[in-house]
């Protein structure tokens, strides 16, 4: 209580002081918005759809399955589903959102829906200039806006985009195999009845014994 | 030619008077200074508002205001503008009349205390015999003004800062008396020109200053102290805190009526420090005998903003003391270390010219400041903290 | 008896009637603090500077505060008094304070009967106040130091038994 710590605390303002004139390291802030800090990688702000390729309406991976419309706690998201199928990534057909607006008054960033999604469609933007003058149309993000590619997603997230890509790659390959095995199996299946029972009893087995080590693989590299 | 460097603003004035006739030179006079005081301390406070801004801002790690004008020097103007054009609001239920009078009476008393204070050589407004008793009973009527605010906003959370900013006003007020007894004993007079005289003299070229001596500086210190929360200046501005209280007893005052408080409370940071430099500084004297050639009136104003910049570095480093934190130690520890200072003073007086009462009286305030500094903090555990949880 | 004077004078007595005849209790202290500041005026104008700038000082400073103080913590200037500010016995106590006024007048202007005409007004430093203070009026000085003392140890034992009884 004699006033020492008070006076260490009086050289360290002076140090701040006289040192933000000549070092960065002191003076940690920029002429905003003439210049700008980079946003660290994983920063996140509001949600936005991936699409692959360059249609944003027919590479878009969201199948409107609504999980992340019932996980978001503030209820920011909309999602009205199509009548048709689209195919997806993989060639299946899939139906795909007609409307899917969020409400980015009301999301709150938490990135629930980012986690819940099975088919990697949803992943969070780092976009924050988004200030408008209508404050309620305006903040209202429809299916278009929030359509962004996938070579925009590895801009502003490298890392999570290349492991995202590593794995879709990989199911896709699953998938793949698996349709490549089930077509053989049906040309062996077609070619049974021609060379009678014996060779109809064997190709299950050859079926079953292809399907296995198809599936061990699968099965390892999961 | 320097004579007339110094005396310029007084050359100046017996100018102008003298084209009126004889009767109204007098009055004429006394106009023409306080004119000059209107126009010279609010325009110091413009500056202090800059100072303050772009000095806190260095000393936090970031750039303060820097768009209106090069490095943000026209950001007083752009704050004039904005406070004029505000909207006044009432509350509904609140007093008109005290709501209005109470910043008007804030403003009113805080320029009379600078009628007082010697700018410069033969440059001060009134030279009264009991001029330091003038300057702090002005400086006891803003309490009464914060009062007037806080009540008349009919806001519990306004009222309850006004009542805290009286207490500890009313708390500091006697360290700060006392601090400045010290002085006046030792000079002989309330009057702080023959206060500044006396402390112009040189020995082997250094100054007679207050602050030079053992009691000096102890009284300085602890003016320093009493006028920082005077002033309700950080470390001390619990009543205006903005995260306890929104803005204390100006709550609910914008516009204009708001930006007269701000400049009341800069009008009074600059006055204390302006009584603090004449009491203990030296006022306008030269701090070595061979700087006597640059004019009173600078060494006085750049005292007064030397003050002013160490007030804005004590607010940039310390965190705000807690109620009952200012008056413990204002009552406890301040107020007797003045009268232990009043006995030193009065020893160093009757010890005769040597340098033995040097040795005796800084020993005596040393020992006593460490003694009681460790007794206080005996009891007191530093640490990291251990907490009790509810079961 | 200049215009200044009756200036000053009107000031104080209107302050003080509005201190006893205003509804509000905040805004009869608030007049009060105008009739504390007249009487330092009023002082300051028989050029006593000591005693004005002491009044001021003291009262306005100090007193004020004191009973707004008072005011605030006895929660008695919410609601106005409904039946006007006027008790029921207001006939007695005129009758008591024009008595009082008609000694204290009478005092006054028997004294002014006995004080030497002066031609100037003596100027009063505060040196010759203080060596009064410390020389001819020195036990007056102490014996109001102690019972000033007394008051302050009496408030804060006061003080703390109340919050002792609290606990």
């Amino acid at each position: 209580m004699l006033g020492e710590g008070i006076l260490k605390g009086l050289a360290e303002t002076a140090k701040n002081f006289a040192g933000s004139f000549v070092s960065a390291e002191r003076l940690t802030t920029v002429e905003y918005p003439e210049q700008r800090i980079p946003t660290a990688e994983n920063a996140r702000v509001f949600p936005f759809l991936i699409y692959d390729g360059t249609d944003w309406e027919a590479g878009m991976r969201c199948v409107a399955c609504q999980i992340c419309e019932k996980e978001c706690p503030p209820k920011c998201i909309y999602i009205e589903k199509s009548k048709d199928k689209k195919p997806d990534f993989v060639g299946k057909m899939q139906i795909y959102p007609a409307k899917f607006d969020i409400d980015v008054s009301v999301c709150m960033s938490c990135q629930i829906c980012v986690e819940v999604c099975p088919f990697e469609a949803i992943k969070m933007d780092t976009e924050f200039e988004l200030s408008t003058t209508d404050r309620f149309g305006g903040l209202l993000f429809d299916r278009k806006h929030l359509a962004k590619s996938n070579e925009y997603y590895h801009e502003i997230h490298p890392t999570e985009a290349s492991e995202v890509d590593a794995r879709l790659a990989e199911e896709k390959a699953k998938a793949e195999a698996k349709a490549k095995a089930a077509t053989q199996a049906a040309a062996a299946k077609a070619g049974a009845p021609a060379s009678g029972p014996a060779p109809g009893a064997a190709a299950p087995t050859a079926k079953a014994a292809e399907a296995l080590p198809a599936s061990k693989p699968a099965g390892g590299g999961e | 030619m320097l004579e007339k460097a110094d005396q310029l603003f007084i050359l100046l004035r017996n100018w102008i008077v003298g084209f009126l006739p004889a009767g109204w030179q007098a009055a004429a006079g006394v106009v023409l200074g306080v004119i000059g005081i209107v126009a010279v301390f609010p325009g110091l406070f413009a500056i202090t508002t800059v100072l303050e801004r772009k000095g806190l801002g260095r000393m936090q790690n970031r750039i303060g205001p820097n768009r209106t004008g090069p490095f943000g020097i026209l950001q007083p103007i752009a704050d004039a503008i904005k406070s004029l054009t505000k909207e006044d609001i009432v509350p509904l239920n609140a007093d008109a009349v005290v709501h209005f009078l109470a910043p008007v009476f804030l403003v009113v008393v805080v320029f009379m205390g600078f009628a007082v204070l010697p700018v410069g050589r033969n440059m001060v407004l009134v030279d009264m015999d009991a001029s330091l008793l003038f300057y702090f009973a002005m400086g006891a009527s803003t309490e009464v003004s914060i009062f007037m605010a806080g009540w008349s906003s009919r806001n519990k959370y306004s009222l309850l800062g006004a009542m805290r900013a009286v207490a500890q006003m009313i708390s500091y007020e006697v360290p700060l008396l006392l601090s400045s007894v010290v002085v006046v004993m030792m000079t002989g007079s309330l009057s702080l020109v023959k206060i500044v005289e006396a402390q112009n003299q040189y020995t082997w070229g250094l100054p007679h200053w207050y602050i030079f001596t053992p009691w000096g500086c102890a009284a300085f210190v602890m003016y320093a102290i009493a006028a920082t929360a005077e002033t309700n200046r950080s470390p001390f501005d619990l009543p205006e805190g903005e995260s306890e209280l929104v803005a204390g007893y100006f709550t609910e005052y914008s516009g204009f009526k708001f930006a007269l408080f701000f400049l009341g409370e800069y009008l009074g940071m600059l006055s204390i420090s302006g009584l603090g430099t004449t009491l203990f500084l030296g006022g306008w004297s030269a701090p070595l005998a061979a700087l006597n050639w640059v004019p009173s009136w600078i060494w006085f104003f750049s005292k007064v903003m030397l003050s002013i910049v160490v007030l804005i570095w004590v607010r940039g480093t310390l965190p705000r003391l807690r109620q009952d934190q200012l008056m413990n130690f204002a009552w406890k520890f301040v107020l007797p270390m003045t009268l232990l200072d009043l006995m030193v003073a009065a020893l160093w007086r009757f010890l005769g010219d040597g340098w033995a009462r040097w040795v005796v009286c800084s020993a005596i305030l040393v020992i006593v400041y460490v003694a009681a500094g460790r007794a206080g903090m005996r009891g007191k555990h530093f640490g990291p903290r251990t907490y009790r949880y509810a079961e | 008896m200049s215009f200044v004077f009756w200036l000053l004078a009107a000031i104080t007595v209107a302050g003080g009637l509005a201190a006893v005849l205003l509804k509000n209790l905040v805004h009869c202290a608030l007049a009060l603090t105008v009739v504390f500041a007249g009487l330092a005026l009023l002082f300051l104008q028989l050029d006593a500077q000591f005693a004005g700038f002491a009044q001021i000082l003291v009262y306005v400073g100090a007193v004020a505060i004191l009973v707004v103080f008072a005011i605030l913590l006895t929660r008695s200037s919410e609601t106005p008094k409904d039946g006007g500010v006027f008790s029921r016995t207001w006939g007695a106590g005129l009758a008591i304070s024009a008595a009082v006024f008609a000694v204290l007048g009478w005092v006054v202007l028997q004294s002014e009967a006995g004080l030497p005409r002066e031609i100037n007004v003596p100027n009063v430093t505060v040196l010759q106040i203080g060596n009064a203070l410390m020389g001819r009026y020195v036990l007056p000085l102490e014996i109001v130091a102690l019972l000033l003392t007394a008051a302050l140890i009496g408030a804060v034992i006061v003080a703390m038994h109340e919050k002792g009884d609290a606990k």
